[in-house]
């Protein structure tokens, strides 16, 4: 089932000439000039390299889960992320003349731009847990907003996204409660999960001119605006699951910015390694 | 499950041994009849013990299985490839489910097989104690291991056991599927570069004698076959089914641009089929004894996910036990 939807994904580069939305104060053409088409597709690796290397992260899973219906589960979430990634991807090739595989496997770390959250490795059960919970919810917030974005490529995966991001909340959400509020042990490792990443989850919410340039011309959602409701969104799960929101102070992160965590190499060298062995196959 | 063997068995009940010879005489007749026995009706132990082997062995290399398609998820080269070979695992998890809960209607738990697995007393397909050392062992593993698994399974749709007969009519759908996807790939790097050719012939090389295997040992040594066949669980023998598969194979292989490694391989007019050469059965009881490449890692890398989730199973049990708790006394608040 996942794997013919896996095939339909080569997404069509649109004109984007569509009407630009009227709920921006500016009144900003939405019609992208050639820069714009540059910035456009930036924005939609940002997107993407986050799914990309999630959906990696969720693929090491595979034969490991801790019980069968896990194992299911997390493939499933991690099918819905490569399809999001091949989605963005392939709407950044189309905007810059590359494939979906070109950009997934011929980059090197300085040149994606995936969060640093997302590049953690896997850890335990409640590390992935933990995790999935910041991430889907970071990601539903943002992709209710974009399924009305003036670009009508990046609305159009991101109406189907914010579907398959519901499952995976609803998902990490349960199993945040059970693990935080189960034994223990599972209180233990679920706090120590959103410890470790609690530093990198700013990261999620900054913005730059890139995005505030697309967002004022309604195409992007501004990150920063996504904070306050992420935050109402997460902390009664957190506390529903008898844990402590972390106060840390917030890591420096630059992923979006070719300042790559350094966990990324070692995840795109075991990626990586066979398209480069043969490069110009085809597969 | 087992407490009625007639060895040693206690003092004579003509009104037990009555009712025992009805049910005997209708287990008998659904059978002659080619219907179909369910959960809840009687049959021989001997009859229930055997499917519990064979189902919960299934299930087993369904789990065991994943492992050598998993090596490769993270490493796929395109992303398309490595979308279809994760769902293609993800099936396998799934078909694994749906045997262990087709097995447990004979009253054998879910618990109870994974342990026998773990503990080593129960089997899974051989096969998957062969490596994967390279991308192409993903295109034979669904060309030859899902494509002979396709040929012993088919006829499992019609197996005398309902529920075992209704989890092979969705599997071989899901099955027929990964073999074409397996066959795909081949084409792809048959066709490809000189390398990736090459990268192909050697899968094929590795995998066309152990998949021919996978039927089993030649009729006049199955030791399981016989009784099987007579109770319709098994429909055609190891033997003939590999035949099936042979003939299967030959035109294929000529449509990839791919060679069989097999010098006895040739038409035989007389017989209408493939004659084909001497498969090594010395290798077969040597890996089925332990002794493949992977045996002992498949096992390890199992106990140590089951070992490793054990923490997130005690946990969900004991969410699963304060929930209900809580709502027991929501309840009798709500009464009083």
């Amino acid at each position: 089932m996942t794997s013919q939807a896996a095939t339909q994904q080569a997404a069509t580069p649109q004109a984007a000439n569509g009407p630009a939305t009227d709920n921006t104060s500016s009144a900003v053409d939405a019609t992208p000039t050639a820069a714009d088409s540059r910035d456009i597709a930036e924005y939609a690796l940002r997107l993407g390299d986050d799914a990309l290397v999630l959906a990696q992260r969720m693929g090491e899973w595979v034969s490991h889960a801790p019980e069968l219906e896990e194992d299911v589960a997390l493939t499933n979430i991690g099918l819905d992320l490569l399809g999001q990634a091949r989605a963005l991807l392939g709407y950044a090739g189309s905007l810059t003349g590359r494939t979906e595989d070109e950009l997934a496997y011929f980059r090197s770390d300085l040149e994606f731009r995936c969060a640093h959250l997302m590049c953690l490795p896997r850890g335990d059960f409640a590390a992935t847990i933990g995790r999935m919970l910041v991430v889907a919810a970071y990601q539903w917030e943002l992709y209710e907003r974009l399924s009305e974005s003036a670009d009508e490529a990046l609305a159009g995966i991101a109406r189907k996204a914010v579907k398959e991001v519901a499952y995976h909340l609803e998902h990490a959400r349960m199993w945040t409660l059970r693990l935080g509020d189960g034994t223990d042990e599972s209180h233990r490792r679920m706090q120590v999960a959103i410890d470790d990443l609690w530093p990198l989850v700013d990261e999620l919410f900054r913005t730059d001119e890139l995005e505030q340039q697309l967002a004022s011309a309604g195409i992007a959602v501004d990150s920063s605006a996504l904070r306050g409701p992420f935050d109402a969104l997460i902390d009664p799960i957190l506390a529903d699951a008898t844990l402590t929101r972390p106060d840390v102070p917030p890591a420096a992160g630059g992923g979006r910015h070719g300042r790559p965590s350094e966990h990324l190499g070692h995840l795109l060298a075991e990626m990586q390694v066979l398209a480069r062995q043969f490069p110009g196959a085809s597969w | 499950m087992e407490s009625t063997t007639p060895a040693g068995a206690p003092a004579a009940d003509p009104a037990r041994d009555a009712a025992r010879d009805t049910e005997s005489a209708e287990f008998d007749a659904v059978i002659a009849a080619d219907g179909r026995i369910e959960p809840r009706d009687a049959m021989p132990d001997a009859y229930r013990k055997t499917l519990v082997r064979q189902m919960s062995q299934h299930a087993n290399s369904e789990i065991i299985g994943m492992q050598p398609e998993g090596n490769w998820i993270t490493r796929a080269p395109s992303l398309m490839r490595k979308a279809i070979l994760m769902a293609k695992v993800q099936d396998e998890a799934g078909h694994g489910l749906y045997l262990y809960s087709a097995a447990e209607t004979l009253g054998t738990s879910r618990a109870e097989m994974t342990d026998a697995l773990l503990a080593g007393t129960a089997r899974y397909s051989s096969i998957f104690n062969y490596p994967t050392p390279t991308w192409a062992d993903m295109g034979a593993i669904g060309w030859l291991v899902d494509g002979a698994a396709i040929v012993n399974q088919v006829p499992l749709c019609r197996c005398s056991y309902g529920p075992y007969a209704r989890a092979m009519v969705r599997i071989c759908k899901e099955e027929s599927f990964h073999q074409r996807q397996g066959f795909e790939i081949l084409l792809t790097l048959s066709r490809g570069t000189t390398a990736q050719h090459e990268m192909a012939q050697d899968a094929v090389n590795r995998w066309y004698a152990p998949s021919l295997m996978m039927f089993g040992p030649p009729d006049a040594d199955s030791s399981h076959s016989a009784q099987s066949m007579a109770w319709k669980i098994k429909r055609f023998s190891n033997d003939e089914l590999r035949q099936r598969f042979v003939d299967m194979l030959v035109p294929q292989a000529e449509a990839l641009g791919l060679t069989l490694p097999d010098d006895g391989l040739r038409w035989n007019e007389q017989r209408g089929h493939y004659d084909y050469g001497d498969l090594d059965w010395a290798e077969f009881k040597a890996v089925l004894r332990g002794e493949g490449q992977c045996n002992a890692q498949r096992l390890a890398h199992r106990r140590r996910a089951h070992e490793d989730g054990a923490w997130v199973r005690d946990a969900a049990s004991a969410y699963a036990a304060k929930q209900a708790t809580k709502d027991a006394a929501r309840q009798e608040v709500s009464a009083a």
